[in-house]
């Protein structure tokens, strides 16, 4: 019996070119700035300027994969605003986690 | 919330596994700058466990290339795979939502190459942070290479924190192949074509995305910064 219903009502909607075209393009921004971040990472010197370079990159391509791949972008505003909400905390208790170790290393000193 | 139960659900376990992921990464933000950083010049550059290791100076080989110094060239592949793995995966729950099974099927083998190559990749590096190499300037005395309780690139927990933070990643994206096999499997035998939808591809590529996701965050805060 199974065999009999397949290929037969099955309706195959062909390929939308514009929508498959944006996500070969999201996928070519997050090379072009993987890339740049290479380029970064051996003409800049250590320093802050480097750092909040890669962490800005870093979140440019965190957006693009969650709103575009993750499709979060096209969801409903509570949803987004559920996932990024915590995630913003998260971000303030790294910076903050950062600071203290950064204590921890000066008082090491004395 | 305008999206299925079993959406919504995934959506809300990948927030609680970024809360686990952040630990980590957290704690290591915590560790290493609680520890000196190196300042001098960088082709100056020796490893010693008084200051914390500048990734580049670590992670500089690359496989059939031996003793060719190629920084974070390796690694860049690997972010590389994970990217082009990613875009596989969307064009397959994109293919699920024209009913195409044969797309599916085309972009799921795909997607399974990719993780499994860069799980081939990742154990290549593991057993070459492990081993180290023979050219490489080891402690006056100590042995090459890294292990738990033996580190010969900087600090203690730098090698630790790899291990963590990457075997974590690395354990997320072999359970991801493992469940792109599965919906692979489901696709080939015809199981979403009779449920009539491909919500399940949709499920599991937000996962997969997830650990591409997190894998941006490795490579900028463990081999960048």
């Amino acid at each position: 019996m199974a065999h009999h219903e397949e290929h037969s009502h099955v309706t195959v909607i062909p390929p939308d070119k514009a929508k498959i075209k944006k996500l070969w393009t999201v996928a070519g921004i997050l090379g072009v700035i993987t890339a740049f971040e290479f380029l970064i990472a051996f003409t800049l010197h250590a320093g802050p300027l480097k750092t909040a370079i890669f962490v800005a990159m870093t979140i440019v391509k965190a957006a693009y994969i969650v709103g575009e791949f993750m499709h979060l972008r096209y969801e409903v505003k509570v949803l987004i605003w559920s996932i990024l909400i915590p995630m913003v905390f998260v971000a303030w208790m790294l910076v903050a986690f950062i600071y203290e170790g950064m204590a921890i290393s000066t008082a090491r000193l004395f | 919330m305008g999206v299925s139960y079993g959406k919504l659900m995934m959506w809300f376990f990948l927030l609680s596994d970024a809360f686990t992921f952040s630990a980590l990464l957290i704690t290591y933000g915590l560790v290493r700058s609680s520890h000196p950083a190196y300042t001098g010049e960088v082709e100056n550059f020796v490893f010693s466990q008084a200051y914390w290791p500048i990734p580049e100076k670590v992670f500089e080989a690359v496989p059939f290339l031996h003793g060719v110094v190629l920084p974070l060239v390796f690694v860049g592949i690997m972010t590389f795979i994970l990217i082009m793995s990613s875009v596989t995966m969307v064009l397959a729950v994109e293919a699920g939502h024209r009913m195409d099974r044969a797309a599916v099927e085309k972009w799921m083998v795909w997607t399974i190459i990719g993780g499994l190559a860069f799980l081939g990749c990742q154990a290549w590096e593991w057993t070459h942070f492990i081993h180290g190499n023979a050219e490489s300037k080891a402690f006056a005395g100590g042995a090459t290479g890294a292990v738990l309780s033996w580190n010969q690139y900087g600090p203690q927990d730098f090698a630790d924190f790899f291990f963590f933070i990457t075997g974590f990643h690395g354990f997320h994206v072999f359970s991801g192949v493992c469940l792109n096999f599965l919906i692979y499997f489901n696709t080939v035998t015809g199981v979403y074509e009779r449920r009539g939808h491909y919500e399940m591809v949709e499920k599991v590529g937000l996962y997969w995305h997830f650990v591409d996701l997190v894998w941006v965050f490795v490579f900028t805060f463990f081999y960048l910064v």
